[in-house]
């Protein structure tokens, strides 16, 4: 009974959030709390129901008030999204008639989405390789510096920024004005400074310009790596530094031959996750230039096919195309999983 | 036996800090120009960089000379001891006093303006941007040819209070679940646990674009499109595998000793869920609360597909979008407004820095 009326409360509850005008804060807040409600209502009831069956059966069903949930929402929400999209990046734009791979070969041919690809490795290649490198700069560095905790501060900041915000800050910098008037943006500012012409630095010569929409996400999720990485190198046995220090190696020496080796895992791990994230960008590229000037990325043209062209084919042929570029770090987190895990 | 360090050579620790310090500003500037912006009128916001707040030397007019109509404009001609064609003029001459003669405006009509180096900062603060930005009201500029417009600020406060009702329940949704979920691996026995889990890390990083196209389509069919359920709902889907492996992470390393006592006691899963577990696991939670705060309150992707263009449902990370497309040189506007989407993750993240450091070490990869 418990269960048919937590089943009748979700369904209520939904109806009332989904067609509700009261306010938005009060409905969040009803959210909130009737969720908290329900849960409990859900597992109460569940588990009432599993102690009435025959103990056996107690036993084999005892986990699903606690991973059912989340698991229907998991596969409904992220699983079975892979399978749907699959199969319909294989249909017309509308989904109404079978075209088999026509969609990724137009993918893979039209010059716009070669263009793309394009940017897309100039993103992995600078946007990646620069995060990983500031931040391993900055985490060896501030390791050795008195004013560690407010260098990393300062350098982790950003994280709390939204793309979009950062588009804003950048976008200021970037801001180019005619040459008789005083330029309002930093990087036109100093290079009038120093003699030079003001340019419009997002629009510029293609395909260039990518590198100033790049530098953002670099300024963005240096802070990131360094954390990381700083933790790793602290944990990197001092008896090991010593002794090759006084064996006289070189600071870069001990750097690259025994802290570099130490912290491989992290230094992968984060490579992996700065690489998936630079991979997905988006926010950037549409607030800064809507994807003209050829600066479009994967996830602007997946925005571009579904949502503008209304092309539901191309767009999830373009989604897959993207969940395919991260199918390595997939491999490798299962792997570690499996070799790390003694369930 | 000690071993005593040696002291590194002080040029060198010299210069990684200046290195240090160099990079420093350069990840600060941004956020300082952004910020500093926000503050200035509209007019100096538009018309001098946010840096001449800063005392710093410019040329301030002294003398203003009216050309007159019978100077050979073509030719050389002489003002204030100075003379040079009307090119050389118009780019400024620099007399021996130190004086700058320079012509502004175009050959016929323009004036010459004699200048001296003085000492300013443009420091005239306010924070009228904010209230434009925030309520909507409508404002007054004046550009410096004497023009005034009348301009729309735009509702943030609105859009603010968007982001907070989405924000939410979209943390704690996936907060709950997942840690349910994370305590029926860690400590529930039964078949197919090790298949599920390796299903939770393989959707760890799968990119959200995949989910968008069925679950738009789903949410259309139900009529849910464009309703913060529709968010709420999307963000604790997306949110959740990195809710459960977190959280699996910390509480399988909870002492076995604790739980199986309790057990033994009799409680129910339950009971240890709620009475130990989750008290326990206070540091964790706050760690991916704050992780998917920033996450949903930063969010531009989730929110542009399912909530749709209704200007007064929309989100901060929206607004401030579209303030960009369509007003991309109000920059009084898009400063002040960038600033109104920072200040609460900014407040969140330097309160709880640590928590979210933790986090991030706890989330990456490696386990």
């Amino acid at each position: 009974m418990a269960l048919g009326l937590a089943a009748l409360l979700i369904w209520q509850g939904f109806i009332f959030l989904r067609d509700t005008d009261l306010p938005r804060l009060l409905v969040a807040l009803l959210a909130i709390g009737g969720s908290g409600v329900l849960m409990t209502l859900v597992y109460v009831a569940t588990d009432a129901v599993l102690h009435a069956l025959p103990p056996a059966w107690t036993r084999r069903l005892q986990p699903l008030p606690f991973v059912l949930p989340g698991m229907v929402m998991v596969g409904y929400f992220v699983a079975l999204p892979m399978v749907r999209t699959f199969i319909a990046s294989l249909f017309s734009r509308d989904g109404s008639v079978f075209v088999g791979l026509a969609n990724y070969v137009t993918l893979f041919t039209e010059p716009f989405m070669l263009v793309t690809f394009r940017n897309n490795l100039l993103w992995l290649i600078f946007g990646a390789g620069l995060t990983v490198a500031f931040g391993l700069l900055i985490a060896a560095l501030a390791d050795r510096s008195r004013h560690e905790k407010l260098v990393k501060s300062v350098i982790f900041m950003p994280m709390a920024i939204s793309l979009v915000g950062a588009g804003i800050i950048w976008k200021f910098i970037y801001a180019v004005k005619d040459t008789s008037e005083p330029q309002i943006g930093l990087l036109n500012a100093i290079v009038v400074a120093f003699g030079g012409e003001p340019e419009a630095w997002i629009q510029l010569i293609q395909p260039w310009n990518n590198l100033f929409l790049i530098v953002i996400v670099v300024w963005l999720q240096t802070g990131y790596a360094m954390v990381l990485f700083s933790a790793a190198i602290k944990s990197v046995p001092s008896d090991l530094l010593e002794a090759a220090r006084i064996d006289g190696a070189s600071e870069a020496r001990i750097f690259f031959s025994i802290v570099v080796p130490h912290i491989r895992p992290t230094l992968i791990a984060v490579t992996a996750t700065v690489v998936i994230f630079t991979l997905k960008i988006f926010d950037i590229v549409l607030v800064m230039t809507g994807g003209q000037f050829g600066t479009d990325v994967i996830a602007t043209q997946f925005y571009n096919q579904y949502f503008v062209n209304r092309n539901a084919g191309l767009g999830s042929a373009i989604a897959i195309v993207l969940l395919a570029a991260v199918v390595p770090v997939i491999v490798y987190n299962l792997r570690h999983f499996s070799r790390s895990e003694p369930l | 036996m000690t071993v005593t360090t040696k002291r590194r050579p002080s040029p060198r620790a010299a210069l990684s800090g200046i290195a240090l310090a160099l990079l420093c500003l350069l990840w600060l500037l941004p956020t300082v120009g952004l910020l500093v912006s926000s503050f200035r009128t509209a007019d100096d916001v538009r018309s001098t960089g946010w840096w001449t707040v800063l005392p710093h030397r410019d040329w301030r007019t002294v003398a203003t000379i009216e050309p007159g109509k019978d100077i050979d404009r073509n030719g050389i001609m002489e003002f204030a001891g100075v003379s040079g064609t009307f090119e050389e003029l118009r780019a400024g001459l620099v007399a021996a006093d130190g004086r700058r003669v320079i012509w502004l405006g175009n050959r016929r009509l323009g004036t010459v303006q004699v200048q001296e180096l003085q000492w300013k900062s443009n420091l005239s603060l306010t924070v009228s941007n904010y209230e434009n930005v925030l309520t909507g009201k409508q404002y007054e500029i004046t550009n410096e040819r004497g023009v005034t417009e009348t301009l729309r600020g735009d509702d943030l406060s609105n859009a603010f209070l968007n982001s907070l009702a989405v924000t939410l329940p979209s943390v704690l949704l996936p907060l709950v679940v997942g840690a349910f979920a994370a305590y029926g691996f860690a400590w529930v026995r039964f078949p197919g646990r090790t298949a599920l889990f390796a299903l939770v890390v393989t959707l760890l990083v799968v990119p959200l674009q995949i989910s968008l196209v069925p679950v738009l389509s789903d949410y259309v069919r139900i009529d849910l499109n464009g309703t913060y359920l529709a968010v709420w709902l999307a963000h604790a889907g997306f949110g959740l595998p990195l809710a459960i492996y977190l959280l699996y992470n910390y509480i399988a390393s909870l002492p076995r000793e604790l739980l199986e006592a309790a057990m033994v006691d009799g409680a129910s899963h339950l009971t240890i869920f709620w009475r130990i577990v989750v008290p326990l696991s206070g540091p964790i939670l706050a760690s991916y609360a704050i992780f998917q705060f920033l996450w949903v309150w930063n969010d531009y992707l989730v929110a542009l597909i399912f909530i749709g263009s209704q200007p007064n449902v929309q989100v901060l990370t929206m607004r401030l979008a579209e303030i960009v497309g369509s007003r991309g040189n109000d920059w009084h506007l898009l400063t002040a407004g960038a600033f109104v989407s920072m200040i609460l993750p900014f407040a969140i993240f330097f309160a709880l820095q640590r928590h979210f450091v933790r986090g991030l070490t706890a989330g990456s990869v490696k386990s």
